[in-house]
């Protein structure tokens, strides 16, 4: 079943035109990488799941895109609703100035949960699921700033996936993170595979062809190749993929 | 050649540093000098005594005492002493020149005019001497010559117990000045309070709005409307208060007079309110974008965003934007002058005139005789006044810390 579902987007910054008919799906359980040059229009297709680029003023949108089959760009759809529902790790870490709790505890409580004891299981919950439970399990209350990059990382990761969403979106979440770092967040989008849709960003092709099932490949705003990560990297049908994983440019 | 250059504007660059602490430096060191010479001051207008006979059990007189009895709100020994001991009543001897004639005749003073003029220091303390409830200020230098019989008071110097907490400022009164800054601390302390009760959460609902909620073309007008109040001259802002605020004060809340602490306040809120909204719109957007999308991603609304990861990252900019606030509501010399009704009374309602320190200090210092116990008086003013907003500053600056530490 397909849970993302792009039909034909526009997406213009002002003037300047982002992506140019892009049009994918993506299905559940899946975890689908996306990868190009810089400015190619990945992230801000990647932001347009969860609206996150409707925070950019002077922004433009047509055709449609359905997830779950709903299209999320209708007129009178809560946009607070549909984020809850899927998950967001940015590029840089960025917890915020709380305690390790308090950070995973927040999307619970912005979504009224009260209950204490649900919450207090559901941290620890998330922390194990983002393989971070063991390193700060007695140190909940302190600051998420005493943590190091990598373990921030993953605590943004528990906090994103503590809501319970369907999906979830990393962009470029590894590109400040240090090779062991990088391998520990590589290993655990791999196990979270089987609870949810990944959709990933990224500069590093042996990373997404170490951890995606699908690859995107973008270029100038348009999607040029969509495929199996497999055949995408022994065999792609286009030139310019070709061209760009073996290095040629980029 | 060129690292010499560069070593050269170094040089200028710490030279300004150190040009600017020392300046500070100096001023607060002139401040406490010139003030603290008020603690040394005689308590009783200079060249003069305060005598009484000698067989008069009392040893000092306070200076609001001094003015109880010239007001003859106080009228016999006891009440002074505490008990009937010496239930005498008190008998004032107010002017060498004009009550010497009350109790001697012309020719017991003497024959002709200048006779009269050189007797009249010793009749006065034959006076003293022999009156048991008398109580006269003589000069020092004509006690030099008899003074038997007669007992001086209050050689001791202006005491901080009546300054820091005398409840009257009126520091021209003769014979007795009275030097007590309560009505000018508290005066002060509650016209700023309510300012920055206006103030504080008005400049933060309107920096959130700036910097959140508005259109960039709302924005564009109103944030340089408002950088503009900043710029007006306090003494436009004071003018505006007099004219237009404290009749309408005075009118709608039916007040005897205009002139109050609350029209003060609304005058120096609207003063402080540019500083606040400047300083703590810069912290509120000062909050990284990444925040923001962390905050929104996780599906929290615009408004939660808002209160929960917003207003607590900028929280020491919002409190530094505060202080700066109340920094320049308390030392705010002008308006205070021309709209609180400068009377100096400890505040018992908002109702009411009131004087502040600032206001006080701009209005005595040119008339207080430079070295005088009143020109002491006034710096102390000023060393309290800057001691109150240290306070506030480090308080300030205790909180963020405090804040920052515990959010981070």
């Amino acid at each position: 079943m397909n849970i993302i579902e792009a039909k034909n987007i526009d997406f213009y910054y002002g003037d300047f035109q982002a992506l140019k008919g892009v049009s994918l799906t993506v299905a559940k359980n899946s975890v689908t990488a996306f990868i190009g040059p810089s400015g190619c229009g990945k992230s801000t297709f990647l932001r347009l799941l969860n609206r996150m680029n409707d925070l950019i003023p002077d922004i433009k949108l047509s055709g449609e895109c359905f997830i779950n089959g709903e299209n999320i760009y209708r007129k009178g759809i809560d946009v607070d609703v549909l984020r809850k529902k899927i998950g967001m790790v940015f590029q840089k870490p960025n917890p915020f100035p709380k305690s390790i709790f308090d950070n995973i505890a927040y999307g619970l409580r912005v979504n009224g949960e009260r209950s204490k004891e649900f919450i207090r299981n559901r941290v620890e919950e998330s922390l194990k699921g983002a393989a971070l439970w063991e390193e700060v399990k007695d140190k909940l209350t302190h600051s998420a700033y005493d943590l190091s990059g990598g373990q921030q990382q993953r605590l943004c990761i528990a906090r994103a996936l503590a809501v319970k969403p369907d999906i979830l979106l990393m962009d470029e979440p590894a590109s400040a993170l240090d090779p062991i770092s990088t391998s520990k967040i590589e290993e655990l989008i791999y196990n979270l595979k089987a609870e949810y849709t990944i959709v990933i960003v990224t500069h590093n092709m042996q990373q997404a062809a170490r951890v995606s099932d699908t690859t995107g490949f973008f270029m100038l705003g348009e999607l040029i190749e969509f495929s199996d990560t497999k055949k995408m990297f022994l065999n792609p049908d286009k030139e310019q993929t070709q061209n760009y994983i073996t290095g040629r440019f980029g | 050649m060129r690292r010499f250059i560069e070593k050269s504007i170094e040089k200028i660059f710490a030279a300004c540093g150190m040009i600017t602490t020392v300046t500070i430096l100096l001023i607060i060191v002139f401040l406490f000098k010139e003030g603290a010479g008020l603690f040394n001051s005689p308590e009783v207008e200079k060249g003069y005594a305060l005598c009484v006979n000698a067989a008069n059990p009392i040893e000092y007189i306070s200076a609001p005492d001094v003015k109880k009895i010239y007001n003859s709100a106080i009228t016999n020994w006891s009440e002074l002493v505490g008990y009937d001991e010496y239930d005498i009543n008190i008998v004032l001897f107010r002017d060498d020149n004009k009550d010497i004639f009350e109790y001697y005749d012309d020719e017991e003073l003497g024959d002709d005019f200048d006779e009269i003029e050189a007797n009249i220091p010793k009749k006065v303390l034959e006076l003293i001497a022999s009156t048991p409830g008398m109580l006269a200020f003589v000069r020092e230098e004509n006690l030099k010559k008899n003074a038997k019989g007669i007992k001086v008071l209050n050689k001791g110097t202006v005491s901080s117990d009546n300054f820091f907490f005398g409840h009257e400022w009126i520091p021209t009164a003769t014979p007795a000045p009275q030097f007590g800054i309560l009505p000018l601390i508290l005066g002060t302390l509650w016209v700023s309070l309510v300012a920055i009760l206006i103030a504080t959460p008005l400049g933060i609902g309107v920096a959130i709005y700036l910097s959140e909620l508005a259109q960039s073309k709302v924005r564009d007008i109103l944030k340089p409307a408002i950088e503009l109040l900043a710029g007006i001259p306090s003494v436009v802002y004071g003018f505006f208060g007099l004219v237009v605020l404290v009749p309408m004060v005075q009118k709608t809340l039916g007040l005897p007079v205009g002139e109050t602490a609350f029209t003060a306040s609304v005058i120096l809120a609207i003063m402080a309110l540019p500083t606040i909204i400047t300083v703590a719109e810069d912290a509120i957007r000062s909050t990284p974008r990444a925040m923001r999308e962390a905050s929104l991603a996780l599906g929290a609304t615009h408004w939660q965003t808002i209160y929960k990861v917003v207003i607590p990252y900028a929280a020491s900019g919002i409190s530094a934007a505060v202080v700066l606030g109340i920094g320049r509501a308390i030392g705010e010399t002008m308006v205070a002058l021309m709209v609180t009704g400068n009377a100096a009374v400890i505040p018992k309602t908002l109702f009411a005139p009131v004087r502040t320190i600032p206001a006080t200090i701009a209005a005595e210092l040119g008339e207080a005789p430079g070295g005088g116990v009143h020109y002491q008086a006034l710096f102390v003013l000023g060393c309290v006044l800057f001691l109150i907003t240290l306070a506030i500053s480090i308080t300030a600056e205790l909180i963020s810390k405090r804040q920052h530490n515990k959010g981070l």
